[in-house]
């Protein structure tokens, strides 16, 4: 309750990732797609940091070159002593397996597996995973563990595919959209999940909007457009999830 | 603990059941045809080897007219020979009780002291002859079986021209007549021919044979040289009539066997392959589908760690589930139909025991095909899972690239619906599947057709032989050639409506080194009641020179119209003449050949003399004139044409039956997993699309005109092309499997046969509609609209 009143200020450290001159170029026949133009970044560990943008602006592209799902075009990602960009296909896998949760908009859930199950997924690949029932708790879901995806509402699926990001307890979370199927209500009772995890487990915490109204529980809102970043904004106090609406 | 990746594959699979079934079904059907094919190969090829093996079974085969018994000794001394064993071998005329016509009985001389040093027999039921015991015989298994004869019944024969009363000892069977077949003919009569086994000294002295023999088999020394042994062994038996020794190849019941062996072979390759590629294409299109659903679940995975190995190795299993899952089903129905197949094979050829072997290396191999069949099939799209960069498919599938179809951009769109657009344009975004969906179907019809055609083949070889060719109602065969006037007393006898008068010699042809042991078979040049035929069935007037040879015969013997042609005559005075051929001519049975009657009586320098003669007869005193025939002294034999049909029919009938019901539910099972996953696959993608016409207004009906409309356009274009590929499988069949010195099969396929196959193909067709409509008529509408693809 009081902890959105109280914000935490993240203390200074080294840079978890630090970006360098990124481009993404698709390449579509004759037609070339500048997705970003030269980003340069850094994001620190234990930051809540809110990607900002308008639609086509770049966002999910960044997110997926951090994320090791993706390559930049040009550039350079370095994640902690690791060079993103220089890593093979078996050294990204190993990199998103041990560091990196995701958060999906649309949840990507297994549909024919469990709550638990689709937390076991992860948990069972990962070095130093979580209890799968324990990840569903932390995001209020106890009692829901042996539902199927479609047993589920929107956000109630939003905070399994987050627990199911949260179980291998990754160095990041990296989330695109996570709001963006859902309404106010349910909205915010995933942002308080994602809000929970960056606090209690200190995890750098990365959330993809284009609603602005959220941008008011980050750290820092990195505005992308164009596949430029626009500016950066220091919440000096943040607030809680709860206190948002839109 | 399973990993929840595997209960994934296992609820995966759970869901997509009734498709995995189906593609199950497929893969067993080509498992089970290739155990069960080659189960019997190595059955067959282990119980003769054995049954050789035991009863000491020759290597070489020899008949001449008379020799004295002296000469075994100098064939024994023919460097390579092992054992020598001579023997007296005749043809009798039977009366079995209860049976109007007659049996011939193929008696074999065997020592009454010991068992026979070469093909020695094996005894069923009762006892080897006793020493001193006049008239007693053993008898083949199957004559006694299809004459219900047990050991120590008796039955009457005509030997030499005298009657006598034999005693059956027992009933026995020989590696000699593993297939029981009188020489000359080619499909085995139980009823109307059987071996019988006599000792030595009675059989020779009712021949008059005694020290002497007609019949020489030999066991080689190891590493002999049979060409070599052949050719001093024929030198040794030429003067006393000899005709030319043969190898255990050319011996008729091992040739028999040994045709039936490659057949097997060729059809337990060639059938499961194609069911194998069918179940290839199914899985291939079934997984892809899924892999297309799963774009999203697969970019999760790849984004929480998963490797690219794991998540093709996912699919993959669920590839080798299905496969394993064939597999078993396979060669679990496989070792049964094996029993099936030995059943069929235990009517043909007869074994003491049938050993019953499935060699691990069958299962192994089996398996091994059909799991390599499945991963190639499936390893494109498995490759696609692996390779789809996570990033990439998290955005949704692009929307299918659709354009006017052909037929529409030939203007013609006026005249086409918008659903029947919607199908035309569905088949041309994926041509290559349409395609294939097209093959497999084509496919099953084609399979049907092959196991069909042969049923056409044979009435129409029945027409042709027995009524075009045969036009006889009995024929006559005489003890001793007569002279012609014979015919006059034949013709006058009551019942006779016409007889025309034949003359058969038997003789060896001989082109080079090729040679081939044969009857002429002289007619009138007018015959009207047994005439040859060309290929468009028209009657051939017989030349006054020369000799007409089928053109097997010619092809065999390496010859073509007007060529030369040196004639061993293997009864009387033993000539060698020279003639030429006349022309060649088309038939479907044996090696014949026919000379015009004058011309083949001056060819043996003899009178007008015939052999036999064919009758044609009022039905009403047939049986009166059937009596008095056989009862003449100078006749040795009488056929009905009535009876040749009916044990035609028989022999061929029952096997026919199962091969054709087995093939028919292969080629329902292929058209039904085709049809079934096309349809099945076309709701699973279409789905959203077909739901969204409902909320727009359509009807169930409307909608199921769309989906299934696809399949039949895809069904009505392969059944033309299935029964088109199925003539020319049966084309091949004939060619390559039946054609042989025996037996030519042209090919016939009834408009019967291509209904049916249609008719099995559009049922197939229809149930797989029917059980999609079920799934769509329970489309639920919100559900299908909410769900993201
Ligand atoms: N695989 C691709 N091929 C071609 N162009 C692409 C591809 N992925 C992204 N783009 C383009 O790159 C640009 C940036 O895309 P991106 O998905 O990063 O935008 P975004 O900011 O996430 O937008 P949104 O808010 O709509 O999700 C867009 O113009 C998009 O069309
Ligand atoms: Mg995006």
């Amino acid at each position: 309750m009081t902890s959105g009143a109280n914000p935490i200020v993240a203390p200074p450290q080294a840079a978890v990732f630090s970006a360098r001159g990124i481009t993404k170029v698709y390449r579509m026949g004759e037609v070339e797609v500048w997705a970003l133009r030269g980003i340069d970044l850094e994001l620190y560990g234990g930051e809540f940091v809110v990607l900002l943008g308008p639609s086509g602006s770049g966002k999910s592209t960044l997110l997926n070159i951090l994320g090791g799902l993706d390559v930049p075009t040009e550039g350079n990602v370095r994640f902690l002593e690791h060079d993103l960009t220089a890593a093979n296909e078996r050294e990204l896998t190993n990199y998103r397996r041990n560091h990196v949760g995701f958060v999906f908009q649309f949840y990507n859930l297994i549909p024919s597996l469990t709550a638990t199950e689709n937390v076991s997924l992860v948990t069972e690949i990962s070095q130093r995973p979580m209890d799968p029932v324990e990840a569903l708790k932390l995001v209020n879901l106890g009692d829901r563990v042996n539902h199927f995806p479609s047993q589920l509402s929107g956000g109630e699926q939003q905070r399994v595919a987050i627990a199911r990001a949260v179980a291998k307890r990754p160095d990041v979370l990296l989330c695109d959209e996570p709001t963006g199927a859902l309404d106010i209500k349910t909205g915010i009772v995933v942002l308080e999940a994602i809000e929970r995890v960056n606090r209690e487990m200190g995890t750098l915490t990365v959330v993809i909007t284009h609603n602005s109204a959220i941008a008011a529980m980050a750290d820092r809102v990195i505005s992308l457009g164009d596949g430029r970043i626009q500016g950066v904004r220091h919440n000096t106090s943040k607030i809680s999830a709860k206190e948002l609406s839109w | 603990m399973i990993s929840a990746l595997d209960k994934k594959l296992f609820r995966d699979l759970l869901h997509m059941r009734a498709q995995a079934l189906a593609i199950v079904a497929v893969i067993a059907a080509g498992v089970a045809v290739f155990i069960a094919e080659f189960t019997t190969l190595a059955s067959l090829t282990e119980s003769r080897a054995a049954y050789y093996e035991r009863q000491r079974f020759a290597e070489v085969f020899a008949v001449c007219k008379r020799a004295p018994k002296s000469l075994a000794a100098r064939i024994e001394a023919i460097p390579g020979v092992n054992v020598v064993q001579v023997r007296t071998v005749a043809e009798v005329s039977l009366d079995v009780p209860g049976m109007d016509d007659p049996a011939v009985g193929q008696m074999i001389s065997v020592p009454e002291d010991r068992r026979p040093a070469l093909n020695d027999v094996h005894i069923r039921d009762g006892r080897y002859i006793a020493p001193d015991a006049p008239g007693e015989v053993l008898a083949g298994e199957e004559f006694m079986a299809a004459h219900k004869l047990k050991p120590g019944d008796n039955i009457a024969a005509t030997i030499n021209g005298r009657k006598r009363k034999l005693t059956l000892a027992g009933s026995a069977l020989s590696p000699e007549y593993i297939y029981v077949v009188r020489a000359g003919e080619f499909l085995p009569d139980k009823k109307r021919f059987g071996v019988f086994w006599m000792g030595e000294r009675e059989l020779a002295s009712a021949f008059n044979m005694e020290g002497a023999f007609n019949d020489v088999t030999l066991k080689l020394a190891h590493g002999a040289n049979e060409p070599a042994v052949i050719a001093q062994l024929d030198a040794l038996l030429k003067p006393y009539g000899g005709i030319g020794a043969q190898p255990r190849a050319k011996q008729t019941s091992h040739w028999y066997l040994e045709n039936e062996l490659s057949q097997l072979r060729a059809l337990g390759l060639a059938m499961p392959l194609v069911f194998l590629g069918v179940a290839a294409f199914l899985l291939n299109v079934v997984l892809s589908r899924q892999i297309a659903t799963q774009r999203e679940q697969i970019a999760a995975l790849k984004a929480f760690g998963y490797s690219n190995v794991a998540v093709g190795a996912h699919y993959l299993k669920l590839v080798l589930i299905i496969a394993t899952i064939g597999g078993a089903v396979g060669v679990a129905s496989g070792a049964y139909l094996a029993t099936l197949l030995a059943q069929l094979y235990s009517e043909y050829y007869h074994f003491p025991k049938l050993l019953y072997v499935l060699p691990p290396g069958v299962i192994v191999a089996g398996v091994g095909l059909s799991t390599m069949a499945c991963v190639s099939g499936a390893m494109i799209s498995v490759r696609a899972a692996a390779k789809l960069p996570p990033a990439e498919a998290m955005r949704p599938a692009a929307p299918g690239n659709f354009r006017p179809t052909f037929v529409e951009r030939m203007g013609l769109q006026r005249w086409i619906s918008q659903p029947a657009r919607m199908i035309l344009r569905q088949l041309e975004r994926r041509p290559a599947r349409a395609m294939l969906s097209v093959a497999g179907i084509a496919m099953s019809a084609a399979i049907f057709v092959i196991g069909f055609f042969f049923v056409d083949t044979i009435e129409y070889v029945i027409d042709v032989q027995f009524f075009r060719v045969q036009r006889e109602d009995m024929s006559v065969t005489l003890f001793q050639p007569r002279q012609r006037g014979a015919l006059h007393e034949i013709a006058r006898m009551p019942g006779v409506l016409a007889a025309e008068p034949f003359r058969v010699a038997p003789v060896t042809l001989r082109v080079g080194h090729r040679s081939r042991q044969v009857g002429i078979t002289g007619l009138t040049a007018d015959a009207a009641l047994h005439r040859v035929l060309d290929a468009q069935l028209r009657p051939i007037v017989l030349p006054p020179d020369g000799i007409v040879l089928s053109t097997k015969l010619g092809e065999v013997m390496g010859v073509a119209a007007g060529d030369a042609l040196t004639v061993e005559v293997s009864e009387g005075a033993r000539l060698t003449r020279q003639t030429s051929v006349a022309f060649l001519s088309d038939d479907f049975l044996g090696l014949s050949a026919y000379m015009e009657l004058g011309a083949l009586n001056r060819l043996l320098r003899e009178g007008d003399s015939m052999s036999g003669a064919y009758l044609r007869v009022d039905p009403r005193l047939r049986d009166s004139l059937y009596s008095r025939l056989k009862a003449a002294p100078s006749v040795a034999a009488v056929s009905m044409k009535d009876t040749a049909i009916t044990s035609f029919r028989e022999t061929l009938a029952q096997n026919m039956m199962t091969i054709t019901l087995i093939n028919s539910f292969f080629a329902g099972v292929i058209a039904f997993g085709v049809l079934f996953n096309s349809a099945r696959i076309a709701l699973s993608e279409r789905a959203r699309e077909l739901a969204s016409l409902r909320v727009l207004g359509m009807t169930r009906g409307e909608i199921s005109y769309i989906l299934l409309g696809e399949q039949a356009v895809l069904t009505l274009v392969a059944l033309p092309i299935g029964i088109v590929l199925g003539w020319m499988g049966a084309w091949a069949f004939c060619k390559y499997l039946i054609e042989s010195e025996l037996i030519r099969f042209p090919l016939i396929v009834s408009e019967r046969t291509s209904a049916l196959a249609a008719v099995v193909i559009l049922v197939s067709a229809a149930i797989a509609g029917i059980s999609v409509r079920r799934k769509l008529n329970r489309l639920d509408l919100v559900e299908v609209l909410k769900a993201r693809e």
